[in-house]
């Protein structure tokens, strides 16, 4: 048992998966001898080499494009995307192309991509650097999005993600690099399109994924103090959902609030509201509510913290649930 | 072999110096004007500072290709020397390229006519550029790999690709039938210039293979990337232009110049002849007589070639006219005149091949009316097959969205079954396109 923290988990499970396959590579801005932006790289290419961890030129397009001949040719590509606001370039190939092919192909071509973006704000960053754009991908027909919450998820979840033969868009809870956990290598993991019951209660359903995992947890246990009994769900998987998880839950307490950091509208919240209330209409006490980001632009770093769901917020949203 | 091995890259080194020349032939209306420097008080420029005149350098075309123009085979059929190229295959293989070309062209009318009768959709004619394809298809070996646009029907025959085939994205029965991985033929790419990155891609991965560079005429291998005059102005294609120079890899990128973007002409897509922008990127940049097999194939060997030793990328622009229309949807006579087309009739890609064949007693009339009657043949075949083409179950297109299909999607697939079954005595599968 080690304690690591999530950015290790990322590179631990990136070295696993490279000494085990010697298809995989890395590829991205500032990959190779820097290791990364967030060090999530870091010492990769140094026993690799640099035909295994490329440090690409800066053109996202780029990366993605030569990502679908790699892949073509046999490789498994693993792509960084250095932040959440650099994916658009990179849109077209993904959408048009990496989740295109295989359907195009009826199966003869397999893009076995992996898209890491570090994703979401509270790290006090520059505009286009605390985006959360998962919505746009989970969109898109041909893709699969995950998002790890924790270091033990980061660890076995990239390596499941490398594994699958889907193009995986897999994002990265940035400021949550540095959170510790321990791992246990000897512990199987679930499995990568699967939820997770993270705190069992009885009185209202948390619906979270990546950063807002931590917020939800903490919520939970301010909430117990007060004699409400939350249970929060890690969704893990965006695209495809692991609904059932979460209709059990919610036929359970008969409320759900789904928090996430991109704007309310259209966003998971949306999908999640509906699906419930297709699947769960009889059992429901109150309407699925949703704490997210506001339909605005991300706003300057010193106003962050108001912007992004928070604690208060969330409790703010189980109280409306729980008085409805 | 067909390489001459006199032919010297270095000689692109000396592009810059040709640029002047060209301009001189550029008619007036061609060059841009360009505003004149002001000088601001306190400040001394010299007329030099910004290098050459650019209104006399730059101008997007050259008058009958410019003096750059790689040609071995001239309009009226006469082979000609060319200092660095040279076509050193035999008679028998401009047979099989006439052979080649007119059934490429008999694909195409094929087509175009199945369109007009309402059996495809669409269609994206070739004519005018059979040679530009046959050329650089021809000049491909087994393994080597050809990312298309969705014009490359003749690369595609070049391939081994059923002609059939090509038909079911345009009839809307499949988004391309061949399989791509074994004919080593990505299929067509419809977002302008997005497969020049694919293509260097796996070129890249080509490198990582070691199959490059090893001097094993059967082992080295290098990739093709197809586009047009409008692809270059696309971030795609000048991407994959940076890729492949500082990774070195092993990829020809093919630039049929035809003139036109749908409506728009080369003016708007360039100042500068096109293969003139390689240099900036740090590799040769040649153009060649589109509408020259000899030399197209002359000129893609040689830059393949270049390609399996490791030497890198080559930009080669096959200077051609599209004949036709865009596709089937469009009317060219909104946006251009019929003069460039008289005059580009004259230098039919077939015409000259069939005028050395005939001229120097390789085939006779007879010959030709049997490759009329192969090509005329083929086309029943095509006929008969694109009308054959099943149409595809609605309930299939859950399948292949995965390598396995989601339980999400089971579940839609299974409504939508349902769905389709609710009508009482109708099949499933024509329930999808009901009134």
């Amino acid at each position: 048992m080690t304690a690591i923290t999530l950015g290790k988990g990322v590179n631990m499970g990136l070295r696993a998966a490279m000494e085990k396959d010697p298809k995989v590579i890395i590829m991205g801005e500032d990959v190779g001898k820097l290791g990364g932006v967030f060090r999530v790289t870091d010492g990769l290419q140094k026993d690799f080499g640099e035909d295994r961890v490329i440090d690409t030129p800066l053109a996202e397009s780029g990366i993605l494009g030569t990502a679908v001949g790699l892949a073509m040719r046999g490789y498994r590509p693993v792509c960084e995307i250095q932040f959440d606001g650099f994916v658009y370039p990179a849109y077209d190939q993904i959408v048009s192309q990496v989740a295109k092919l295989h359907f195009r192909s009826r199966g003869r071509v397999k893009m076995p991509i992996v898209i890491r973006i570090p994703f979401g704000g509270g790290i006090g960053a520059v505009e286009h650097h605390s985006e959360s754009p998962e919505a746009y991908f989970a969109h898109t027909a041909g893709l699969k999005v995950v998002a790890c919450s924790n270091p033990v998820d980061a660890y076995w979840m990239i390596q499941q993600s490398i594994d699958s033969d889907d193009p995986i868009v897999f994002f990265e809870p940035k400021r949550r690099y540095w959170e510790k956990a321990e791992l246990d290598e000897s512990v199987a993991p679930d499995g990568l399109f699967t939820s997770r019951v993270m705190r069992e209660g009885d009185d209202v359903t948390v619906l979270a994924y990546g950063p807002m995992v931590k917020t939800s947890l903490e919520a939970a246990a301010a909430a117990a103090e007060e004699g409400t009994s939350i249970e929060v769900i890690d969704l893990r998987t965006l695209s495809p959902l692991d609904l059932h998880p979460i209709f059990a839950s919610a036929r359970k307490t008969g409320r759900v609030v789904v928090v996430h950091e991109a704007p309310v509208t259209l966003g998971l919240g949306s999908e999640l509201s509906a699906r419930i209330s297709e699947e769960c209409f009889y059992f429901l006490e109150a309407p699925v509510l949703r704490v997210a980001g506001f339909d605005t632009p991300y706003p300057p770093s010193r106003i962050e913290e108001e912007y992004l769901p928070d604690l208060d917020r969330v409790l703010d949203a189980v109280d409306r649930s729980l008085e409805y | 072999m067909v390489l001459s091995q006199r032919h010297k890259w270095e000689t692109i080194g000396a592009v810059h110096a040709t640029l002047v020349d060209g301009a001189a032939r550029l008619p007036p209306s061609a060059v841009p004007a360009i505003p004149c420097i002001r000088r601001p008080k306190g400040a001394r420029v010299t007329d030099a500072a910004f290098g050459p005149d650019l209104g006399e350098v730059f101008g997007p075309s050259h008058e009958g290709g410019g003096p750059d123009l790689i040609q071995l085979l001239t309009p009226e059929g006469e082979r000609i020397e060319h200092s660095e190229f040279s076509f050193d295959l035999g008679d028998e293989q401009i047979l099989g390229f006439y052979r080649d070309l007119v059934m490429t062209r008999r694909i195409d009318t094929e087509a175009t006519a199945l369109q007009r009768q309402g059996e495809l959709g669409i269609w994206a004619s070739l004519l005018g550029q059979e040679a530009a394809q046959i050329g650089s298809g021809r000049a491909l070996r087994d393994q080597d790999f050809a990312f298309p646009t969705y014009r490359e029907h003749g690369v595609a025959w070049c391939r081994g690709v059923d002609p059939l085939h090509l038909l079911g994205l345009f009839r809307g029965v499949d988004q391309g039938g061949w399989d791509p991985i074994a004919d080593k033929f990505n299929l067509y790419t419809i977002v302008i210039g997005a497969q020049a990155l694919h293509a260097t891609g796996y070129a890249m991965g080509m490198q990582r293979d070691g199959v490059v560079g090893t001097g094993d005429p059967d082992r080295d291998a290098a990739v093709i990337a197809y586009f047009g005059d409008g692809a270059t102005s696309q971030g795609d294609v000048n991407e994959s232009f940076i890729w492949a120079s500082v990774f070195n890899a092993p990829v020809v990128f093919f630039c049929q110049n035809n003139q036109w973007a749908i409506s728009e002409p080369i003016e708007r897509q360039s100042r500068i002849p096109l293969y003139q922008r390689a240099l900036g990127f740090g590799f040769p940049g040649l153009r060649v007589d589109g509408n020259d097999v000899l030399a197209v194939y002359a000129v893609t060997t040689a830059a393949l070639q270049r390609a399996r030793e490791g030497s890198g990328p080559t930009f080669v622009e096959a200077y051609t006219y599209r004949m036709g229309a865009h596709t089937t949807s469009d009317d060219p006579t909104k946006y251009r005149v019929s003069e460039d087309l008289e005059h580009w009739k004259l230098k039919d890609p077939i015409e000259r091949v069939k005028a050395y064949l005939s001229r120097n007693g390789v085939a006779d009339d007879d010959h030709f009316a049997a490759v009329e009657a192969e090509a005329e043949e083929m086309a029943v075949h095509l006929r008969k097959g694109c009308l054959e083409l099943p149409d595809p179950s609605p309930l299939d297109i859950f399948d292949q969205v995965y390598e396995e299909i989601t339980p999400e999607l089971q579940v839609q697939q299974a409504q939508f079954a349902a769905y389709l079954s609710s009508f009482e005595g109708a099949h499933a599968s024509e329930q999808g396109a009901r009134p």
